[in-house]
């Protein structure tokens, strides 16, 4: 008996730790060596320069673009996202019969809605390339169709323009997700609450804000931190669908770009590993920042 | 939950009151629910029609339907765009690693929630820390470990790194599943005489069933969308998955100007994810929620 347990458990852990150690961990444990090097892909060349390459990231202009781009989305995206979602789900509950049991149809919508989600981020760029497309494109065409040709723009190829295009196109497909959750939220809320604030005399405004919001506060921070690692992340929509990419004139310009840039057309491993621990720490900032308070609220109440 | 639910109202008084803020809101309601359904479905719904055109008409005529479908794009897409080379290429590489990634996943959940030993925390938290790193931080020191491996280029690499990074998910999410399952079951069993593995596979494993589906669609959907991986690593054009290939077709000057054809493309490499989602979308939509919750 004994005997068997240690060989199943030996069977059982040992291939996944092995590939973990040799695919995950190592590489990871690497990159922070890497970064304190000039490390240009041959082997033995390495030579240590110490905190060099983040010397060299803060005068670099692109990679300055990136991060205010990046800085821009990690605020921007979560918060219209959010806004959005909670909008959305509590519309859905608030406008139903009986407080909350949600209004007709509500199903159907969040099918709907949801779809976006599954799609593939290269799909997404790919059509949203098409709807942006300023001659034969959806939104030019739409807006040529409903009077407002004057409107009409080359979304991706003006420096102003082409950030928000893109934060669209990830607020557009996240949305759904943060309904669908919200949603489920504010179904685990106690009809009784609800029913407590119509007594009241609250509006949906002050339902709203005073029964909902405090309630789905764990959800909207899970939330805050998912969209913040996708903000700070955004490669696959800016490569594929962005001119340069990254363009026009590094407005769309984004770390994972650079780092990818830097490692694979140029060669620039150290560097780009560089960018790789810069964008680590940016990562843990957000999840810590974003998850610290409500653990000590949390703690109050229970 | 459900006797919360089905309880007799006891808000009786407040009904005018909520009938008073009822019609206009009602209204109000439903049209920004519409706004937002056209919003989403739009652009999709446009894509797939106008994968049905000529370039002529989709260049002149973005709004019309076509005069007669053209089902020609789609075989053209599939063939000497190569979609379907690389669609076949997404099912396998991703069929492959979504069963190892369960096979070893719910193996480790399994070992480190049922079975104390020493170090057996260490081994958990070193699984779950992988996840809080980002993919961009390991991405080139991962290029020199699989070119070292001599598995660059290869199903079999591509199939062992997908594995790799997305087991640390797996056994986060099914390591709270088994803890919760009750244990007189595979006590039960082991008196029978059962070995430890019989235990697992023909015990514990189908109990889990809700967990592993909840954790196989999410693995699936966030395997079968990768990019980043395999844009790196999979540099043969013969080898490109689904979401890489059709990425190099929308950029590459050749296919600029084929239309009809990336429409096409692109409306087949939605339209799996679309049946799938028709035919699951309830399980679909729980799997994907619990696990971002989780």
């Amino acid at each position: 008996m004994r005997h068997g347990r240690w060989r199943f458990l030996a069977g059982a852990l040992i291939p996944a730790l092995a590939l973990h150690v040799v695919l995950v961990l190592s590489p990871y444990a690497q990159a922070f060596y890497l970064s304190l090097t000039d490390w240009t892909g041959v082997a033995g060349e390495a030579h240590f320069v110490g905190a060099g390459n983040y010397a060299r990231l803060g005068g670099d202009s692109l990679f300055l673009d990136a991060v205010r781009n990046n800085a821009v989305m990690l605020v921007v995206v979560p918060l219209v996202t959010i806004g959005i979602g909670l909008f959305l789900a509590s519309m859905m509950h608030l406008g139903g019969r009986g407080g909350r049991r949600g209004i007709a149809g509500s199903g159907a919508y969040q099918i709907v809605y949801f779809f976006p989600q599954l799609l593939s981020l290269v799909v997404i760029a790919v059509l949203w390339g098409f709807v942006y497309n300023p001659n034969n494109g959806l939104l030019n065409g739409a807006l040529r169709a409903a009077g407002l040709g004057g409107l009409a723009r080359s979304w991706l190829a003006s420096p102003s323009l082409a950030l928000p295009a893109v934060m669209a196109v990830l607020i557009w497909s996240s949305v759904g997700f943060y309904v669908v959750l919200f949603s489920a939220a504010i179904d685990g809320i106690p009809r009784e609450l609800f029913e407590a604030a119509l007594i009241d005399g609250a509006g949906g405004w002050a339902t709203f804000r005073k029964v909902t919001l405090p309630l789905v506060r764990q959800s909207v921070q899970v939330a805050f931190v998912y969209l913040g690692i996708a903000a700070l992340d955004a490669f696959a929509v800016v490569q594929v669908m962005t001119v340069g990419p990254g363009g026009p004139d590094g407005a769309t310009e984004v770390i994972g770009l650079s780092l990818y840039r830097n490692a694979f057309q140029y060669g620039k491993f150290g560097y780009a590993s560089a960018m790789g621990v810069a964008l680590f720490f940016a990562t843990l900032t957000l999840a810590v920042l974003a998850l610290r308070p409500g653990r000590e609220e949390r703690a109050v109440p229970a | 939950m459900t006797s919360l639910r089905e309880r007799p109202v006891v808000a009786a008084p407040p009904e005018p009151a909520r009938d008073r803020r009822r019609p206009g809101s009602v209204a109000g309601v439903h049209l920004a629910m519409l706004a937002w359904a056209v919003v989403t479905t739009l652009p999709l719904i446009w894509a797939v029609i106008s994968s049905f055109k000529t370039d002529d008409e989709i260049l002149n005529e973005p709004w019309s339907l076509p005069a007669s479908p053209r089902f020609s794009n789609w075989t053209r897409a599939w063939t000497e765009a190569n979609i379907g080379r690389y669609f076949l290429n997404s099912v396998l590489v991703v069929g492959g690693a979504l069963l190892l990634t369960m096979l070893l996943g719910s193996l480790v959940a399994y070992a480190l929630a049922r079975y104390s030993f020493r170090g057996n925390r260490l081994i958990y938290y070193t699984f779950v820390a992988a996840m809080f790193f980002p993919v961009f931080l390991a991405l080139v020191p991962l290029f020199f470990v699989v070119r070292q491996l001599g598995l660059l280029g290869t199903y079999q690499g591509l199939i062992l790194v997908y594995a790799a990074y997305a087991v640390p998910f797996t056994v986060f999410f099914l390591h709270a599943f088994f803890r919760s399952l009750p244990g007189e079951v595979a006590e039960a069993a082991f008196i029978d005489g059962c070995s430890h593995g019989a235990v697992f596979f023909r015990v514990m494993l189908p109990m889990a069933r809700p967990g592993l589906v909840a954790v196989g669609i999410f693995n699936f959907l966030g395997l079968w969308n990768q990019y980043l991986l395999p844009l790196v690593l999979n540099p043969d054009p013969d080898r490109y998955v689904l979401a890489q290939g059709l990425a190099a077709l929308s950029v590459s000057q050749g296919y600029r100007s084929d239309w009809s054809g990336l429409f096409a493309g692109l409306t087949i490499a939605m339209l799996p994810v679309l049946i799938a989602y028709v035919a699951f979308q309830r399980h679909i939509r729980g799997g994907m929620t619990a696990g971002a919750v989780k």
